[in-house]
């Protein structure tokens, strides 16, 4: 009998690690000044230094060190006084060096922790995620397989190489083991992911782009007896590209083990690949051990001795924690759920935030940034942000609030700034779309949709007022939907002596 | 340190890609224990008062500004490999058949 997830978290504690590698937005690789841009032709952004030419010599990138510091102390870390470089010795020709030049021992950040909170049957509960060390490294180069029935590297009858990647700045952030999750092993991996992207984007040190590879994570799932105390083999799932995969990578992995398990099988220690159509994982290569890497320090690089004092000035650049924010946010803004949840992930907090700070209505803001603006950002298959700036926004909430447009006014003048055709003050003066809120030319309106219709304006003076909608069409209509109908309504009412 | 067998000269020669026969692992082993062998004469001349050493001199913290210097052109990239293709650098199979 196969057990599903249920059966299997009932019978089996999990337990987790997770390995995430961040690629930094410097503008040059770690060690050389080559150019770190994505999709650049092949083997374009390289030089001696990246390409383990003889004689080259490496010089680490001062704003990579501040990043790796910045993110241990986003993390809660230790920062080490005294790190060092290593050779990671291994053989596979994505690195032209036939070395990988990480840490190893010597880290530059260790011992730090973060909470994250997620939803149970007890209702929320915080789960604290701790971080044995953050180090820096440099990413490889890319491969691409040739021949071969599958496009992969098992069978392919010889590879290609693309060093341009090779070289550019890696952070690599491994936590202790999790251990007491539960049957919420997917769910912790999925917020620990979720919460450290959302800090590593606040940072600005790296685009967090998993589906770009920006933003990778690894797996590590063990199983064992529930109550046994002990610890199972674990497995490392690799080529997990969004969060949705984390979660899926993890239970799915709690399933194969668990079915292993139960048919006597031992669980092999290998790296797996996660397949994101059927949520499972394959086999890939079998695990190196890590004494074969062969690490020794890197001759070519000088210790880093980070001094207080630079350390003490990162920390003060550190933000506020996105959740922490996210739930003032939400609190000062009497914001549903709902909506919080689709502005999070729209990533319009920061702009709504500044349309706010710039004296528009909490819920105005949000309204035009998730609905109208969103929606023509949708058409143009653009970021809302690169369409309008928070000033304008603001600066057109302020003039509905305060009568000078109406929301269809409004739509026109946004259609009008994301066109091109100026800020938002000046759309509203070279369309003319201010409300016509003064009354004798409203009145002229007024009186010519009556002179038009002299049966309608008959009855509403008879008291049929629901009859004054087609007058008020009329003089809206008339206007180009620049008079406010309440006002267009009170003073039609009036002048037929309904008032 | 344990002595060196033949099993891991045999580890080590699979994953550097080196052929090796029989006698030749039964000889890079016994050499390889000598070779040890005076690693170990040179650590018994270390003593505890000497850092290890990873750098000839004692710097740190020399870093360079995040500036971007051009790199080379492809072709200059690609002018020392010993095969390439659509621009890439080009490797033989890396894995066999699983």
């Amino acid at each position: 009998m196969t057990l599903d997830y249920a059966g299997a978290t009932t019978k089996y504690e999990p337990t987790l690690g997770l390995e995430v590698h961040v690629e930094l937005n410097t503008k040059s690789k770690m060690f050389c000044g080559c150019a770190t841009e994505f999709g650049a032709e092949p083997n374009t952004q390289t030089c001696p230094v990246c390409l383990g030419l003889p004689g080259a010599l490496p010089v680490v990138n001062a704003k990579a060190i501040e990043s790796s510091i910045l993110i241990g102390l986003a993390l809660n870390c230790s920062i080490a006084p005294y790190s060092r470089f290593a050779r990671k010795n291994y053989f596979y020709p994505d690195m032209p060096k036939n070395f990988q030049t990480s840490q190893f021992d010597e880290p530059i950040c260790v011992n730090g922790y973060l909470d994250v909170e997620i939803q149970t049957d007890e209702g929320q509960k915080v789960f604290r995620v701790e971080i044995e060390r953050v180090h820096m490294e440099e990413d490889t180069g890319k491969s691409l397989h040739v021949g071969g029935a599958t496009g992969r590297i098992h069978g392919a009858e010889y590879s290609l190489l693309d060093y341009n990647r090779a070289g550019i700045p890696l952070v690599e952030i491994v936590t202790r083991i999790v251990p007491g999750t539960g049957k919420y092993a997917p769910q912790v991996a999925r917020a620990y992911v979720t919460e450290l992207r959302d800090i590593l984007r606040s940072l600005g040190v790296s685009d967090v782009k998993m589906e770009q590879g920006s933003l990778r994570c690894d797996a590590n799932v063990s199983l064992a007896p529930i109550g046994s105390g002990k610890l199972g083999t674990r497995s490392e799932t690799k080529n997990v590209n969004s969060l949705r995969s984390v979660e899926r990578a993890v239970s799915g992995e709690i399933e194969r083990q668990a079915n292993r398990l139960e048919a006597g099988e031992r669980i092999i220690q290998e790296t797996r690949h996660f397949l994101e159509e059927s949520g499972q994982t394959r086999p890939g290569r079998s695990k190196e051990q890590a004494e074969d890497y062969r690490y020794f320090p890197e001759p070519d690089l000088v210790p880093v001795t980070p001094d207080a004092k630079w350390i003490e000035e990162l920390g003060t650049r550190i933000p506020e924690k996105p959740s922490v924010r996210r739930k003032r946010l939400q609190t000062q803004w009497n914001c549903p759920d709902k909506e919080m949840e689709s502005l999070v992930n729209a990533e319009l907090l920061d702009v709504v935030e500044e349309t706010i700070k710039l004296g528009a209505e909490p819920t105005r803001a949000r309204t035009w940034w998730l609905g109208e603006i969103s929606r023509l950002a949708n058409e143009k298959e653009v970021a809302p942000t690169s369409l309008i700036t928070s000033k304008d926004v603001a600066e057109i909430i302020a003039l509905i609030v305060g009568g000078d447009l109406t929301d269809k006014l409004a739509r026109q003048v946004v259609e009008g700034v994301i066109s091109g055709e100026g800020s938002a003050s000046s759309v509203i003066e070279k369309r003319g779309l201010k409300v016509v809120s003064d009354d004798s030319a409203l009145m002229t309106a007024i009186e010519a949709a009556i002179a038009a219709q002299p049966d309608t304006a008959e009855r509403i003076r008879g008291g049929n007022i629901p009859a004054a909608g087609a007058l008020i069409g009329a003089v809206m209509k008339a206007t180009g939907g620049a008079a406010d109908a309440a006002k267009v309504r009170e003073l039609l009412l009036k002048h037929l002596g309904r008032g | 340190m344990a002595a060196i067998s033949r099993d891991d000269v045999a580890h080590l020669a699979k994953l550097a890609r080196v052929e090796m026969t029989p006698d030749e692992l039964d000889h890079m082993a016994t050499e390889l224990e000598d070779i040890l062998g005076a690693v170990k004469r040179v650590q018994e001349v270390a003593t505890a008062e000497i850092a290890p050493t990873s750098h000839p001199l004692a710097m740190t913290n020399i870093f360079r500004e995040d500036v971007v210097r051009p790199s080379l052109t492809n072709e200059e990239a690609l002018s020392g490999a010993p095969a390439k293709a659509e621009d890439r650098f080009k490797v033989p199979q890396i894995l066999g058949e699983e």
